[in-house]
């Protein structure tokens, strides 16, 4: 039976690089792909396109190419990635440049384009998640993007592309389309695209299958974490699927990383939604059929509901911090101290917060009083004030009241740090498909 | 006991909601799970914390279980004034609860 090889080269935008060299020269693959587009992650680059029109690409493209390009060119392994953000094209046109500085004299970069949905959204009437129309949004807002499916990707790939580049696609399209171009699967093999979105949701997030994000010392311990193997999966033409990674990397690949990566964000197990497939995860089983390899089974699906995702990038707020440390006996009683003291400032001096929080780092800063209640008092607290505003201005006076502890607060207050921001945050609402279009744009030497 | 000793979790995040698994080491250990680790004593466990609807979403043939938890991550990641705006810290949390 025919059977493809495709690598999970990156798990977020700023993930490691060398494992997906090391998946490139030692993972007999086909296909490597690169998931790097969180949910902000288009908003941003779409200010930085904004900027500079020839921007708005991941910035570790150069980067991730440089150390690839050469050896997916030699060893004819296809890169399917959706590091385009919002701007496949100038991507496209970087990949050229970096294959023709690398010395290939033959390269077909593909970009697939037509995900930004942004001026319809701004002529039409749309509402967004929480019922909000998105117009309402005005200046604010800064960005629409579709979640594509797998289409445009399969066309790009049978139109011969050795590097698919996109914008916003289902994270599970990017592995679904080689493996639909490859075996000719039919857009409404339900089953088998249920099983392909399978493989793409375990890579998609690369090394978090393959033991990372998962050690806990003395009841889960991993080997080797800082030599971390990117996955592998094999797939068959019949929609079979086992995952591995490439000999001697660090990690591990047994049912329980997969289990752990499997359930990971998917919601209702029976119903996880994509552009292409309502995929059914939960008759999933797993066995481990050798050291680093797991065979996953039993995924099926249902016809897609004609609505895809789009994701709405605005201008939420500004956020102003400032955290400073208190250490040895009574520490805990200072930076409580400490906190009274900013919270009375902020007030007195009229510092306009929409919102404010107060957290004592060490004591109750990640899950609140509630849960922390019975632990014992630490040596060290960094108390952390974190206030949103309607502007930057104000939002700076956030972290000047906690640097004034320094003279005129609790004794022993160290290491202020203070920060403030734009935030930029994503609200989501759905159009249908026919009124999305997708085009493809090739570069080639 | 605490569940840490039986089983292993995960938390993801969309939007304001959180995801956490729950796996059991041990397939044997499954049904213990499913009997006391009830949406309502994860909703109870979490006060303070999720503000909305806990459910529950069981895959018995891996021994897991998945929680979506409604209201759960500060108004949403991108916009969360939390230090863990994701809440990935969540499932450390889940396994501190004691079982018995």
């Amino acid at each position: 039976m025919k059977t493809l090889r495709i690598g999970g080269g990156a798990g977020y935008s700023g993930d490691r690089i060398e494992p997906a060299v090391e998946l490139a020269e030692h993972g007999e693959i086909d296909y490597l792909i690169f998931e790097c587009l969180a949910e902000r992650t288009i908003a941003l680059a779409q200010q930085a396109k904004m900027k500079d029109p020839a921007l708005g690409y991941d910035p570790l493209l150069e980067a991730r190419m440089l150390a690839v390009l050469k050896t997916c060119s030699e060893k004819g392994i296809r890169i399917v990635t959706n590091m385009g953000a919002a701007n496949p094209l100038a991507a496209a046109a970087k990949i050229r440049e970096v294959a023709v500085s690398l010395g290939l004299n033959k390269l077909k970069v593909a970009a697939v384009a037509g995900d930004d949905v942004l001026e319809q959204l701004r002529a039409g009437d749309y509402l967004d998640d929480e019922g909000e129309p998105v117009k309402a949004l005005g200046a604010r807002l800064l960005s629409a993007n579709a979640y594509l499916g797998a289409q445009p990707l399969v066309d790009a790939l049978a139109a011969g592309a050795d590097v698919v580049i996109t914008g916003r696609v289902a994270d599970p399209a990017l592995v679904l389309a080689p493996l639909i171009h490859s075996f000719g699967w039919a857009m409404d093999d339900w089953q088998r695209l249920g099983q392909g979105t399978l493989a793409g949701h375990l890579l998609e997030c690369a090394g978090q299958v393959s033991g990372g994000y998962f050690a806990d010392p003395g009841y889960k311990d991993v080997a080797n974490l800082a030599r971390l193997g990117f996955p592998i999966a094999v797939v068959g033409e019949d929609g079979s699927l086992e995952i591995t990674k490439v000999a001697g990397s660090g990690g591990s690949i047994t049912t329980a990383t997969c289990t752990e990566q499997l359930i990971y964000e998917i919601h209702d197990p029976a119903a996880y939604q994509t552009p292409d497939v309502v995929a059914d995860f939960s008759q999933v089983s797993m066995t481990q059929i050798g050291p680093d390899r797991v065979a996953v089974a039993g995924a099926s699906g249902h016809p897609k509901s004609g609505m895809l995702k789009v994701s709405v990038g605005y201008i939420d707020s500004y956020v102003g911090e400032g955290q400073i440390s208190y250490a040895g006996s009574g520490a805990l009683a200072r930076a409580q101290l400490a906190q009274d003291i900013v919270a009375e400032r902020l007030q007195l001096t009229g510092v306009a917060l929409t919102e404010v929080r107060y957290d004592l780092l060490g004591v109750n800063a990640i899950h609140g009083l509630e849960l922390a209640a019975q632990a014992a008092e630490p040596y060290e607290v960094r108390l952390r004030v974190t206030g949103r505003t309607d502007s930057l201005r104000e939002a700076v006076r956030v972290g000047n009241e906690v640097e004034t502890l320094y003279t005129c607060g609790p004794a022993g207050g160290g290491g202020v740090t203070k920060s403030s921001r734009e935030v930029v945050a994503i609200r989501s609402t759905l159009l249908p498909a026919a009124q999305v279009q997708p085009a493809i744009h090739f570069e080639e030497i | 006991m605490k569940l840490r000793e039986i089983a292993h979790a995960r938390a993801g995040d969309k939007g304001d909601i959180s995801n956490l698994s729950l796996i059991a080491y041990r397939a044997e250990d499954y049904a213990l799970l499913e009997r006391q680790v009830t949406p309502e004593r994860v909703q109870a466990h979490f006060q303070g914390v999720v503000h909305g609807e806990v459910q529950r979403f069981l895959l018995p043939q891996l021994g897991a279980m998945n929680f979506v938890m409604q209201r759960a991550l500060g108004g949403g990641v991108t916009r969360s004034l939390a230090l863990d705006a994701h809440g990935k810290s969540l499932s450390s949390a889940l396994l501190d609860m004691d079982i018995g």
